[in-house]
């Protein structure tokens, strides 16, 4: 059986019918990623055991009558999520000999739900990155050119959905590391409102922006992961008590009258004339399903890059400093001193862009420079999210690309820090403002996939997901998968 | 903005983080080039703009002061690089 080529919508009615069962599904994804993965670097860490134990577990419960739509359903984290007794290393050296003593509120909930873990994904080091290169386990390759990289940092879980080594994957999206991946690997992957998923146990990396989501084949398939993964949660100070929705409930909304925005700003220079292509054949078809189009103006979308490349590495240098080589994770041999045990220990654990990050932020925030840059950047953000706000009341969701290119290639951009900042240029202000954000495959330039980005305004993953879910109904861009992972 | 070596030296020492030498020079190129891009900032005047620390502007939730966990010591420290007696080890710090 192909059970690889179904979504996982499709995998659980087959579960739900007696078609297949739990462990059956395990074992077939097991054995792509053991097929497949050599080449992909998509995995950090496969956990067949645990993942076969679970498999078995899930279906004795669905014979006892005590299963629900995610029951037995194989997934990917990624290995920014501690999960207990398993090796979670954010991608880092700093980690590599870290087992968590504890599970992340996500994947609690998930496993609560019944999903099962197939592994942890490769990543950037500590989600800091746009191409999967900074991870210390080496690059992830895109399953569409492995010369190409997947996009970053939820890099693994991207091309391990892509390639069908997994029905699904979690991912964290800091400035757009969700939707940029998901984008050059053609996937559906939806970065919720701030708050919607707990950050417990989700190695932080910039508190005020980091937000868990689902990376998946389709929208239909992210609402039901996400049915799952939201909720207010005690252990997360900044999870918000808000209800959660059945997310699938809105999916079959006729779009009449849907108001859609297109800033002007994410179409200017810069812009693949191809993506632009791919996009304005989306909106054609919007407007044929009875959405309108109104332009709009995002005017401080330029101001974006830079004032994330000061909030980030600020709250990134903050929660670094955790990892001092005295409780858990990496530690210098023979320290002669304190300082000495500190420094190395830091100095040896973290990869060049985690150390250029810590040290702007370090210097952001240093004495005499902090209203200058971290207070500058903070009453920025605000007018950057005051832009959306007035959007949002002349239009329902923003579209625009997810990304200005398709999947550079690996390299490319390596040593040229700047230039690998500019491919979240239409991501990044979505996390300043909070709002919950997209990115659905919606065709191809170069043999390469394009995503289309949707905006929502805050808690509206409902209308999202409705507005996504309606193009899958008339598009099977999401539906089409690399040749050699067929 | 321009950095030069003793600023990365004096910034790396801030943070803790030990940086080859041979890198120093790198690292002062890249910081000084990511701190133009940030300048781009001063275009705005910002004057009486409210700063945002969060995305929804919601204050930090408190909660009372009860024991919710249980100690889990062994367990943490399983993982540390190096213990003894319940107590996490680092070289002498008092002579």
């Amino acid at each position: 059986m192909t059970y690889h080529t179904k979504s996982l919508s499709e995998l659980s009615a087959l579960l739900e019918a007696g078609d297949v069962t739990s462990v059956q599904l395990t074992e077939h994804f097991l054995a792509r990623i053991k097929a497949h993965d050599g080449e992909l670097n998509s995995f950090i860490s496969v956990t067949e055991a645990q993942a076969l134990a679970a498999a078995a577990e899930a279906d004795a419960q669905r014979s006892a009558g005590k299963a629900g739509p995610l029951t037995g359903i194989p997934i990917a984290h990624k290995d920014i999520f501690c999960t207990r007794g398993v090796k979670t290393s954010c991608g880092s050296k700093m980690l590599d000999n870290f087992t968590s003593p504890y599970d992340a509120t996500v994947v609690e909930k998930l496993q609560q739900a019944g999903v099962i873990m197939l592994g942890k994904t490769n990543m950037d080091e500590f989600a800091m990155g746009s191409s999967n290169e900074t991870s210390f386990y080496g690059a992830v390759k895109n399953p569409w050119n492995t010369r190409a990289v997947p996009g970053g940092s939820s890099g693994g879980s991207a091309a391990s959905v892509a390639a069908r080594l997994a029905p699904a994957a979690t991912g964290t999206d800091t400035g757009g590391s969700i939707r940029q991946p998901a984008s050059f690997c053609g996937i559906t992957g939806l970065k919720p409102t701030y708050g919607r998923v707990s950050r417990y146990g989700m190695i932080a990396f910039a508190s005020s922006l980091d937000q868990a989501g689902p990376m998946a084949q389709s929208a239909e398939d992210c609402a039901l992961l996400l049915n799952a993964m939201s909720g207010f949660d005690p252990k997360d100070s900044t999870s918000l008590e808000q209800p959660v929705p059945d997310y699938r409930a809105e999916l079959g909304k006729p779009l009449d009258g849907l108001r859609i925005g297109l800033p002007k700003e994410y179409f200017g220079e810069g812009l693949s004339a191809e993506i632009n292509n791919v996009v304005q054949t989306a909106l054609q078809q919007y407007k044929d399903m009875g959405a309108e189009i109104i332009d709009i103006s995002l005017p401080n979308t330029h101001l974006a890059v830079p004032v994330y490349y000061v909030v980030a590495p600020a709250e990134c240098s903050s929660n670094l400093s955790r990892f001092d080589g005295v409780r858990f994770g990496h530690r210098c041999e023979d320290p002669k001193d304190l300082e000495d045990l500190y420094k190395r220990s830091r100095g040896e654990g973290f990869g060049d862009e985690v150390k250029r990050r810590i040290m702007v932020g370090t210097y952001a925030l240093s004495a005499g420079y902090y209203d200058a840059y971290y207070i500058k950047a903070q009453q920025l953000r605000r007018m950057i999210s005051d832009d959306f706000k007035q959007a949002f009341e002349k239009v329902d969701v923003i579209m625009g690309p997810a990304a200005p290119e398709t999947a550079f290639n690996i390299g490319e951009k390596a040593d040229d820090p700047i230039s690998m900042y500019l491919s979240d240029i239409y991501t990044i202000a979505v996390n300043l403002a909070g709002l919950p954000g997209m990115s659905v495959p919606a065709g191809f330039s170069n043999n390469m996939p394009v995503g289309l980005q949707i905006i929502a305004n805050h808690f509206e993953e409902s209308r999202l997901l409705n507005v996504a879910h309606q193009y899958q109904q008339q598009t099977d861009w999401h539906k089409q998968i690399p040749e050699a992972y067929a | 903005m321009s950095l030069g070596p003793d600023d990365v030296k004096q910034i790396a020492h801030l943070a803790r983080l030990q940086i080859d030498e041979q890198n120093i020079d790198g690292y002062a190129s890249s910081l000084s080039n990511i701190l133009d891009m940030v300048e781009q900032m001063n275009e705005v005047d910002t004057t009486d703009v409210q700063p945002m620390a969060h995305p929804m502007d919601v204050a930090q939730r408190l909660r009372a002061d009860e024991v919710l966990e249980e100690n889990q010591r062994e367990a943490f420290q399983a993982i540390a690089p190096k213990t003894e007696n319940g107590l996490y080890l680092v070289p002498r710090v008092i002579e």
